[in-house]
């Protein structure tokens, strides 16, 4: 029976629901020392002095370092940064000093013992600041506050201004996806080990081979000393992906202190200096006619990145955003472009969804305003605009971007039925007609996103961000196997999948396979867990090594049998003439015959029974969906409630249900909570508000909806899985249908846009109004 | 988050915590659950030279029947508080309220006196005590010991009547075992601190309706216990709700949101307290 | 200003020489060893570090160890059987997905076995706001609730599993 599809329970979970999981600060080395940082607390100012005298003289301090102190100054992976602030800091948290001391209560105090003296300078927090005439510039060397641009190019404009002086209707409008923070429930941390033969790092990190290549760069030592491992990781979301100034602090003082090295983030601290994602603000005119076809979009995207943008992360956010900004539907003309915006703000970066959960905010709200405007149903003008079915490959107008495969009418029918619309829009009414009633709106989306990063020369621009993935497959003497994977999962459930699929293709029991990820020294070079890419791409070299090994053990077993190879089949384990099972020869035997030399055919050498393969994929895909929220809105407090939440995901192939749900599941959660809960936010002076689990509002269990989840399977053409990834959807998919549902809820008071997050004051204030007008 | 250093003592009795708060003056600080503290050392926000631990003082936690209070010893836990049958049969507003104090954990380890003590008002026991004119007992090193009526406790913002020497051992809530009552607390996350949360008890025209975080201090409603008591309809007492109230603004509330919330469930919860 | 202390832990008393500021979190953590117990923020709302003191759930970040001196603290580490049998609940976790990269899961699993105790058949409700205090970034917590909801209906421990 194959394994995939099927809902198998993970291999990763005995060690986490014991205690015996081990993350980086659960390491431990024998004379340890504990680092911690001085961090700024003004947003922008030079540094006058740092004085250090007192914190050095504390019992167990080891050492205090500023970056005069450094040999190589510049931060790798970032724009214009060096590793501690030199003269000046651009937004409350950078490090300026890093202690070492005994143990981290002697660490924590020593901070409180450096002194730090500032002189402010003006500053600037929004981009509508940043590019105001005159504004304080965020690098001076720069001259300017803008980092980066694609403008719009000339031939789309012109088309784009046909197609709008030729539409019935258009409409303007402006979007904020909000500064969210990616809150990984472990936040940063790192041990640095550097001995006299070799630099050992432990770290929580999502790509240990990018982290040991730039290690490697950056501390000049070959890479064959310098080893990264990557143990448990309590969570990434795309925020485990940057380069930040403690990888290599830790480094560096090891080796200057001949002791092990170990940081690891307070919560404070991973707010304010952790990237966090989305601050995009759009600037959108939509036409469209009055059947509600759209006709033509234009896009302009500042893209706030804060005071040292992560290169090249930082960048390709807003061009994912434009790539997918007509979402699933046939827009014949688009112009779409971005500025990139330096403010005196905690960088920004990738965050779980990574700038598609900004393209879906926009394109599935200019559908529902186009709705709005037309009085045609929401649902109805979504299946006016699909991309119709039998066009795919379907290239969008204004990018290099070929969607592979999609069929979304029939996820919104399948949600449709799931939902029963008809029944919800009877319910909808009669409530919002019932004073005594919650409000009640019904919100859609129905996203595309894109993943499986990526095809060969599509993202060679985004350094790290390349192309294959890597698995080995190991037949042991004993005839299990070890598969080694270059991709680094941290919670989602790899080992497992992978298993399913190569115990799929060697007929073995998945019993009999253990998974190894995250060691630089063990693990064939690989990219990393990120952009929904594992199950497709390292799925595949599973799956390809698998079937290699496979074959060249269906030829020691058919010279064991004296059969032909090919008239040979293994059921449970068991090698056999196909339909014979009265002699068999077990993989255990196979195993065994693979490194024994007298036991192989002629043409067989020892050591066949291994394999690696890094498979590139031809393509992207284009994970899709149809999602519908239910709200109820209190009319007197303002408080919105998810009562509903129905999700259709079309991932292509599911490996493991079990699996695929928790990851939309998840998914979804965090993009309620950026619709209705979470904000980053600093005050005019700079500085943060929102630097604790306290103000910054990560919902609990108590505080979100279940998901009623359903499925659709329209398989990629771009690997053999037809596996298209499903680690995102779920954030880029949910916030648009609440934000909707929400809307739609309140549009008998006029309300066609909202801000997020919606707290219940900002509903209260727009009911209010309402009221009082 | 590390706290910063300092001494511990763990008292015994209450004289024993006593006399270590007179030998140390301003520089103790009592540790009870430790959950309105704690947190505070670990963001060096408060650095007291000595805490005096009296969590494990026995003849502080106890619930017992007074006649026509319930006495309260000052560290009994939130959770026994809650679970507590004669409060829930007596006093079922305190009952009920403190069993939504935080969440599980906190409510396990955290107590009363503790709550009431630090004087944060946006806590919810605070305004109950204050809606149900509870007693407050504290004791001074002295060996003296005085009633001080929750109404008059909360001076300002973190900050009561206590002085330095002197300790709550007792909260005395009066019996109001046929009264209407409820409890509404409205936040955004259900273990989060009230945005707004009203305490109500009433009994006929006669209403104590305490509210959180619409001040410096837990404060009452009383513009509309005097509407109540003139012969208002609750809905409009209800509108009195904020008069006289300086509430705070912070990330999720402004002031005018606070007081339209507490108009609100002022409202809900005399609606509510009339079916009970 | 140290401090002598006694803390049962998982069963097995001892006796160490603590700062009064240590937290109880780092006490389990670096002087028993025990790392099972996570840190996940600096306010007390996380969870992550949960554990049972005298049988109640506590969020060890919030205690000092002084304050468990003489008392019987509970870890992830000591809740399977010494057979390598699973706790029900651990045993749902695992059943049911209930977890991802597993950093929150000791700390919703200690908090889950005290919803238990109070109340051995809740309801989804009751469930979810016995977890108000817990914060899991992966999982959207629906499948926490489920294995919570599998224990209640699995009270017997478990034989482990096949292991990863």
């Amino acid at each position: 029976m194959s394994m995939v599809g099927t809902r198998v329970i993970r291999k990763e979970d005995p060690n986490l629901i014991t205690g015996r999981g081990l993350f980086t600060d659960d390491v431990s080395i024998m004379g340890t020392t504990i680092m911690a940082f001085v961090r700024s607390t003004e947003a922008h100012a030079d540094i006058v002095s740092v004085d250090l005298t007192e914190a050095l003289a504390l019992p167990g301090v080891l050492t205090v370092i500023t970056v005069d102190d450094l040999d190589a100054q510049d931060l790798p992976g970032a724009f214009m940064r060096t590793v501690l602030a030199k003269d000046r800091v651009r937004f409350v948290g950078e490090p300026i000093a890093v202690v070492v001391a005994e143990d981290r209560y002697i660490a924590a105090d020593a901070v409180e013992l450096v002194q730090v003296a500032y002189r402010p300078l003006p500053l600037v927090i929004t981009p509508v600041e940043a590019l105001a005439d005159g504004a304080p510039l965020v690098q001076e060397a720069l001259g300017t506050n803008v980092c980066f641009e694609v403008p719009w190019p000339q031939e789309q404009i012109d088309q784009v201004d046909q197609a709008f002086a030729a539409a019935p209707r258009q409409v303007s409008t402006t979007f904020h996806s909000q500064r969210v923070h990616p809150v990984p429930m472990e936040p940063s941390a790192i041990l640095a080990d550097w001995g006299p033969d070799k630099l050992t790092v432990w770290a929580s990190t999502q790509m240990p081979h990018g982290l040991r290549n730039c290690l490697s760069s950056f501390l000049g030592v070959p890479q064959h000393q310098c080893r990264v491992i990557q143990p448990d990781v309590g969570g990434g979301f795309g925020a485990k992906v940057q380069q930040y100034p403690e990888l290599f602090l830790a480094p560096i003082l090891s080796k200057r202190l001949g002791r092990p090295v170990k940081y690891v983030q307070t919560r404070t601290e991973c707010f304010a200096i952790m990237c966090s994602g989305r601050d995009q603000h759009h600037e959108i005119d939509v036409a469209f006619d009055n059947d509600g076809h759209i006709l033509g979009l234009r896009s302009l995207i500042h893209a706030d990145l804060g005071a040292y943008p992560d290169l090249p992360n930082s960048f390709g956010m807003p061009t994912l955003t434009n790539w997918m900004s007509s979402g699933c539907y046939k827009i014949p003309a688009i112009v779409a472009g971005y500025k990139c915006v330096l403010t005196n703000k905690t960088p920004q970066s990738a965050y779980r969804g990574a700038g598609r959960p900004e393209a879906s905010f926009l394109a599935e709200r200019i559908v529902d305003i186009v709705a709005g405007e037309t009085g045609i149903d929401p649902a109805e003008v979504r299946l006016r605009n699909f991309i119709p079915t039998d066009e795919f490959p379907y290239k969008v107008p204004h990018a290099e971007v070929y969607y592979d495969s999609g069929n979304y009418p029939l996820s919104l029918q399948e949600a449709l039925r799931l939902c029963d619309y008809e029944n919800l829009k009877t319910e909808r009414d009669r409530r919002n007609a019932d004073p005594s009633e919650k409000l009640m709106g019904i919100g859609f989306s129905t996203w595309v996103e894109i993943a499986a990063f990526g095809p060969r020369g599509a993202l060679e621009g985004f350094g790290h961000i390349g192309s294959y993935e890597s698995a080995q497959v190991k037949i042991q003497p004993d005839g299990t196997a070890m598969i080694a994977t270059g991709a680094s999962p941290h919670g989602q459930g790899t080992h497992t999948t992978l298993a399913m699929i190569a115990a799929d293709e060697l007929h073995m029991s998945i019993d009999n396979i253990t998974v190894r990820s995250g060691d630089t020294d063990t693990t064939p070079q690989g990219v990393g867990t990120m952009g929904s890419r594992t199950a497709a791409i390292a799925g595949e070299a599973t799956k390809q090594a698998s079937i290699k090994v496979f074959q060249n053990a269906c030829k020691i077993a058919a010279h064991m049998l004296e059969a032909n190879p090919d008239d040979l089949e293994c059921v449970d384990g068991l090698f056999q003439v196909k339909g014979v099972p009265s002699k068999t020869i077990p993989w255990s035997q196979v195993g065994w015959a693979g490194l024994s030399p007298t036991l192989l055919p002629d043409d067989i050498p020892a050591g066949c029974l291994e394999s690696t393969v890094f498979a590139e994929p031809t393509g992207f895909t284009y994970p899709a969906g149809a999602y519908v929220c239910v709200v109820g809105i209190d009319r007197d407090t303002g408080h919105v409630e998810v009562e509903k939440f129905y999700s259709v995901d079309d991932c292509g192939t599911v490996i493991n249900p079990l699996l695929a749900e928790g990851q939309v599941q998840g998914g979804i959660i965090q993009g309620i909570a950026q619709a209705l809960y979470e904000e980053m936010v600093w005050d005019s002076a700079g500085q943060p508000l929102t630097t604790t689990l306290m103000d910054y509002l990560a919902p609990a269990a108590s505080d979100v909806p279940s998901i009623i989840d359903g499925r659709t399977n329209t398989p990629t053409p771009h690997n053999s899985l037809g596996a298209k990834g499903i680690g995102e959807s779920g954030t880029i998919g949910s916030t648009p249908a609440v934000v909707n549902a929400v809307v739609n809820a309140l549009a008998q008071y006029g309300v066609t846009n909202i801000a997020m997050p919606i707290s219940p004051q900002r509903v209260w204030r727009i009911l209010n109004q309402a009221q009082g007008a | 988050m590390i706290p910063p250093k300092f001494d511990y003592v763990k008292a015994r009795t209450a004289d024993e915590a006593l006399a270590a708060l007179a030998e140390h003056g301003d520089d103790a600080k009592l540790l009870a659950g430790g959950h309105s503290l704690i947190p505070l050392l670990k963001l060096r926000l408060s650095s007291p030279s000595v805490l005096v631990d009296i969590g494990e003082i026995a003849d502080l936690s106890y619930i017992s029947d007074g006649g026509t209070h319930v006495a309260i010893g000052a560290t009994t836990t939130h959770r026994t508080v809650a679970k507590s049958e004669l409060l829930r049969a007596q006093v079922p507003l305190l009952a009920h309220a403190t069993g939504e104090v935080g969440d599980p954990q906190v409510r396990n380890r955290g107590t009363i006196g503790g709550s009431i003590a630090h004087g944060d008002p946006a806590s919810d026991q605070p305004a109950v005590l204050v809606a149900l004119d509870a007693v407050l007992v504290a004791r001074s090193a002295s060996g003296s010991q005085r009633e001080i009526p929750a109404r008059e406790f909360f001076r300002s913002f973190l900050e009561t009547v206590l002085a330095p020497d002197e300790m709550l051992v007792e909260i005395r809530v009066p019996k109001v075992p046929t009264a209407g009552w409820s409890f509404q607390k409205f936040n955004r996350r259900a273990q989060d601190w009230a945005i707004v949360g009203v305490a109500a008890v009433v009994n006929g025209t006669s209403a104590g309706i305490g509210l959180v975080n619409m001040g410096g201090t837990p404060v009452r409603a009383t513009a509309t216990e005097q509407a109540l008591a003139g012969g208002a309809s609750p809905a409009e007492a209800a509108a009195h709700a904020a008069d006289g109230t300086d509430p705070p603004s912070d990330l999720n509330a402004d002031p005018d949101y606070r007081c339209h919330l507490a108009r609100v469930l002022v409202a809900r919860a005399l609606l509510e307290a009339a079916s009970r | 200003m140290q401090r002598e202390v006694t803390i049962s832990v998982n069963g097995s008393p001892r006796t160490d020489t603590v700062e009064p500021r240590l937290l109880l979190v780092h006490y389990l953590r670096e002087q028993r060893r025990l790392t099972g117990t996570h840190i996940g923020c600096d306010t007390s709302n996380c969870g992550a570090c949960t554990v049972l003191i005298d049988g109640l759930s506590a969020k060890s970040c919030t205690v000092l160890a002084v304050q468990t001196d003489g008392h019987e603290v509970s870890t992830i580490e000591g809740l399977a059987g010494s057979d390598g049998s699973y706790h029900p609940v651990q045993e749902g976790f695992r059943q049911c997905h209930g977890l991802q990269c597993g950093y929150c899961t000791p700390g919703m699993i200690m908090a889950s076995v005290g919803i238990l105790a109070d109340n051995p058949s809740p309801s989804e409700s009751e469930i979810r706001m016995g977890l108000e205090g817990n914060i899991c970034r992966c999982t959207g917590y629906q499948k926490i609730v489920e294995a919570v909801q599998w224990a209640a209906a699995h009270p017997q421990p478990q034989p482990a599993g096949q292991g990863g």
